[in-house]
């Protein structure tokens, strides 16, 4: 019986030896990225980092923006992710102002249009690729109720317009919130709530997700609505009858970023990962999806964008946003939430 | 009455059963507490912080009240959660009295039709309403107004909320004393007599507890207000707006606070309910079983037939949505959205996850929730433990399941929480699970326990059986037909949650529900409608299977209600 047991002892500590040294030969560093890419791009960015990266396996936890950011904060006493990758600049600036990002500056990343940086030395994080707030435009449904093709934000506030436009809840949604401080920035503060005010009359619904608008109009659910742009080309891409247009008068924008969190137990693969993130070869794979992008070398053309989109970005002041946030969306929230808005009767 | 003092021996002292069932009782206590009420503090706290976590009192509660648009959004909250609980409940008593008190033809069928809503994540009411009644919608002019606001909210939620009354009243109308009925006929009183004075007094805990749930549910769901909505605010998408839109944990554990005011009602209510209530299966009672009326079981089975059908209109009206292949533009038929590794790479992985969290959350969760519940209604004495559990129950009711998520990170993920190696695991995700819909299974579990009669505890003790063994030879056995619905309830509602779990899963552990809102928000609406399918048919099997199991299995096992 005893020797039984020794034998069994030693059979097993056998395999157990056998077990590590395999896997210690096969060790992969797992990184535990978080992101708000769209889905359909995890795995060809998963697969291209990896394949450079053969020692280093990505493992994504993928939501919205806005769940991301909520729970990357809430975690902030014990942060789960080694690194973000692909997240809304204006969210991981705020994870840097709140000192939880470990700062690097990644090989390369001098090469990258300054817009796409952090500006601190070192970089606290790298822009990877930007989406602009364009208006999704159904000509299918505009032929059958007779409707011009709008090109400019004043254009809206055209009666035919009444109850055509959706556009996102700035108080659920980025990119609701970069489209108000877009069109404040053009236009100046008091001129800019005007044009909501009037917007107001002809919006049929604020909606909770940058994506929604141009999805709704893209189904004729709504004749057009103001989102993120990348969603109305692939849209297109896929069979809606839908124009993205560019008004004239500019547009709000944002950007993903790259960022290292701090404390992680991965950081020489994470400090890869924002090296190979900042790389032509990386933003050449960003160029597949977005019309802008952080290298400058890069010619991205991705099919169904609007050709002029870059040069119609406004210079916004990410700084000034973030501080002015809550003043804005109470302010916004009291003219054009729920019952409290004054609007003309449907 | 309660603890007895050794220098007093006239008192009769606590038995070895009481002692265990004391402890028993302390353990149900410690795990709501570690489960629930630590989670959901620890998120409520920060109601009284500003956003760097200095403690501020009342300021976050004086700065809600004050703004007009949020108060709104609570009356808002109010008129549709009564509504539907007006319009939900009389529909589910009269289905769940077709099912349980006539003789319907195919009467598992409509017992199984009548499940579906539960089996669908909240998001595919949604999408069926939209292809219905939205600006393309086939019917369109049927429904007249815009089906976005208020009553597209109110649509949904009916359809979301009907099974969950069903199920509570089915189960209190499924035990009931012949006897009182056959007393009634030999008394020569009418029909309505019999009903407004034996029936109804009969299911009326049910019939309360079924209201509260309808409520509670309608007033902290966010995933039909936010698709469906429109510009109707409510407290739940304020919850969302607060917390996700603009990741101000202070202002969402406030109006996540305001939110528990139901609840807290909710118990009030229940604790007078319950005083009165008195076990309806006597050790004597004989089981009532319905005898043919040619008007009233046609009448009920006309209705039955309008309910089924709804549900199932609104349920193929996703599979065909589903199957379309690019709405409204090309309505020609495709099953390439059923490639759910197209949409989203976690796409079949994450079905499988859902299922092994479900099972998870079935076995866990049946087993602590029915024997918590026999606990706290026969544990003798120790009031205030029992009251402490009683309430502790009908908080996650209450409780958005955005705050008890979000409460989970805090608390599980907490640098000095020794239990923190749970987070990111299946566990957490089975343990929040278990939380978030504690309250039916525990009143489920209540209902019937409360209709057997205590006699039967009282002879086993004269007798000297240990309580464990009536326990698990007459008290689980009655309770079996309730003890499967709480098991389905849970691995449906665990195929299904989406709200809580969101800020939980790991690269590892990512839901099918979870996937089916993403990929609806990426505008692959037909994907999303795919994959909302799928649960149902998952659940709808499961279901199956146990409708077959009843028949053929249980059934012998519930002989002994049959004279």
């Amino acid at each position: 019986m005893n020797l039984f047991l020794k034998r069994a002892a030693v059979g097993l500590a056998a395999i157990a030896a056998l077990g590590f040294a395999g896997s210690a030969w096969a060790q992969k560093t797992r990184l535990t990225v978080y992101t708000a890419i769209e889905n359909e791009q995890l795995d060809p960015f998963k697969k291209a980092f990896e394949a450079d990266n053969p020692n280093i396996e990505i493992a994504w936890v993928r939501d919205s923006t806005g769940v991301m950011t909520a729970r990357i904060i809430a975690e902030k006493d014990n942060p789960r992710a080694d690194a973000i990758w692909g997240l809304a600049a204006s969210s991981v600036a705020l994870f840097g102002s709140m000192n939880m990002l470990e700062p690097y500056t990644p090989a390369g990343s001098a090469a990258l249009k300054p817009i796409f940086r952090s500006g601190k030395s070192p970089e606290t994080w790298v822009g990877m690729d930007a989406f602009l707030a364009v208006l999704c435009f159904n000509t299918v449904e505009a032929a059958k109720g007779n409707k011009a093709k709008p090109t400019s934000w004043a254009d809206l506030t055209k009666p035919e317009y009444k109850d055509s436009i959706v556009m996102p809840n700035p108080a659920s949604s980025g990119t609701g919130y970069l489209t108000v401080v877009g069109w404040l920035a053009a236009m100046g503060e008091e001129a800019g709530w005007k044009y909501m005010d009037a917007l107001h009359q002809n919006v049929a619904q604020y909606l909770h997700s940058g994506s929604a608008p141009c999805v709704q109009a893209a189904k004729g659910e709504r004749l057009m609505g103001i989102g993120f742009d990348m969603r109305g080309a692939s849209e297109k891409t896929k069979g809606a009858p839908i124009d993205l247009i560019v008004p004239k008068e500019g547009l709000g924008w944002e950007m993903e970023a790259t960022a290292i969190m701090k404390g992680t137990k991965n950081l020489d693969a994470a400090k890869k990962l924002a090296d190979w993130s900042a790389s032509k070869k990386a933003n050449e794979l960003y160029g597949k999806y977005y019309a802008i992008v952080a290298h400058p070398d890069v010619k991205a053309n991705p099919p169904n964008y609007p050709a002029d989109g870059e040069k119609a970005m406004l210079k916004l002041d990410v700084e000034w946003m973030a501080k002015n946030r809550d003043r804005i969306l109470a302010e916004w929230s009291k003219r054009y939430d729920g019952k409290s808005a004054p609007r003309a009767p449907r | 009455m309660t603890a007895a003092a050794p220098a007093r021996p006239m008192r009769i002292g606590l038995s070895r059963d009481d002692l265990a069932m004391r402890a028993g009782l302390v353990l149900l206590a410690l795990w709501l507490i570690l489960t629930l009420a630590l989670p959901l503090w620890s998120l409520l706290a920060k109601g009284f912080q500003d956003r760097d976590g200095n403690f501020v009192g009342l300021a976050n509660y004086i700065t809600y009240f004050s703004t007009p648009a949020l108060v709104q959004s609570a009356l808002n909250s109010l008129k549709v959660s009564l509504i539907c609980t007006v319009i939900v409940v009389p529909i589910a008593f009269t289905y769940a009295y077709a099912l349980t008190r006539a003789v319907l033809p195919a009467r598992w069928l409509f017992q199984g039709i009548a499940l579906i809503p539960i089996f669908a994540p909240s998001l595919l009411p949604g999408l069926a309403l939209v292809y219905l009644f939205g600006n393309q919608g086939f019917f369109k002019k049927l429904f007249g107004g815009e089906i976005y606001g208020m009553d597209g909210i109110i649509v949904a939620q009916v359809f979301y909320c009907l099974p969950h009354a069903t199920m509570i009243l089915v189960t209190a109308l499924r035990t009931a004393d012949a006897r009182l009925y056959e007393a009634a006929d030999a008394l020569g009183a009418t029909r309505l007599r019999v009903f407004l004075t034996v029936t109804l007094p009969g299911a009326k805990y049910g019939l309360i507890s079924a209201a509260l749930v309808v409520f509670t549910l309608v007033i902290t769901d966010f995933g039909i207000a936010k698709v469906i909505g429109g510009n109707f605010n409510v407290l739940a998408t304020d919850v969302y707006k607060q917390v996700i839109g603009q990741q101000n944990f202070s202002m969402g554990a406030v109006v996540g606070m305001v939110l528990l005011a139901p609840a807290a009602l909710a118990f009030v209510v229940d604790y007078l309910v319950q005083r009165k209530q008195v076990a309806l299966l006597t050790a004597r009672a004989v089981p009532l079983v319905p005898h043919p009326s040619r008007g009233r079981d046609l009448a009920l089975l006309a209705f039955c037939g309008t309910v089924a059908f709804a549900i199932l209109a609104i349920l193929g009206m996703a599979v065909w949505g589903s199957l379309i292949k690019y709405w409204p533009y090309n309505l020609s038929l495709t099953l390439s959205h059923y490639n759910l590794a197209a949409a989203d790479a976690s796409g079949w992985g994450a079905y499988f996850n859902s299922i092994e969290m479900a099972l998870g959350a079935a076995i866990v969760g049946t087993a602590v929730m029915f024997v918590g519940a026999w606990l706290a209604e026969k544990t003798r004495g120790f009031g205030a433990m029992r009251g402490l559990v009683q309430f502790l129950t009908f908080l996650p009711m209450a409780v958005p399941g955005l705050v008890l998520g979000l409460g989970y990170i805090f608390f599980f993920n907490a640098p000095g929480n020794p239990l923190n190696v749970l987070y990111g695991t299946m566990s957490i995700l089975v343990i929040n699970t278990v939380a978030h819909f504690y309250t039916v299974g525990h009143l489920t579990s209540t209902t019937a326990l409360k209709q057997i009669d205590p006699e039967f505890e009282s002879v086993s003790a004269s007798l000297k059986v240990p309580v464990w063994r009536t326990f698990g030879r007459v008290t689980a056995p009655i309770c079996l037909p309730a003890i499967v619905d709480i098991a389905i309830y849970m691995f449906v509602n665990a195929m299904t949650t989406v709200s809580a779990v969101i800020f939980l899963y790991s690269p590892e552990t990512k839901l099918a529900s979870v996937a089916a809102v993403n990929i609806e928000e990426s505008g692959a609406t037909a994907t999303a409608a795919a994959l909302c399918v799928l649960i149902v048919l998952t659940s709808a099997t499961v279901k199956a299977a146990h409708l077959l199991a009843d028949r053929y299995l249980f059934d012998r096992l519930q002989a002994w209600r049959r004279r």
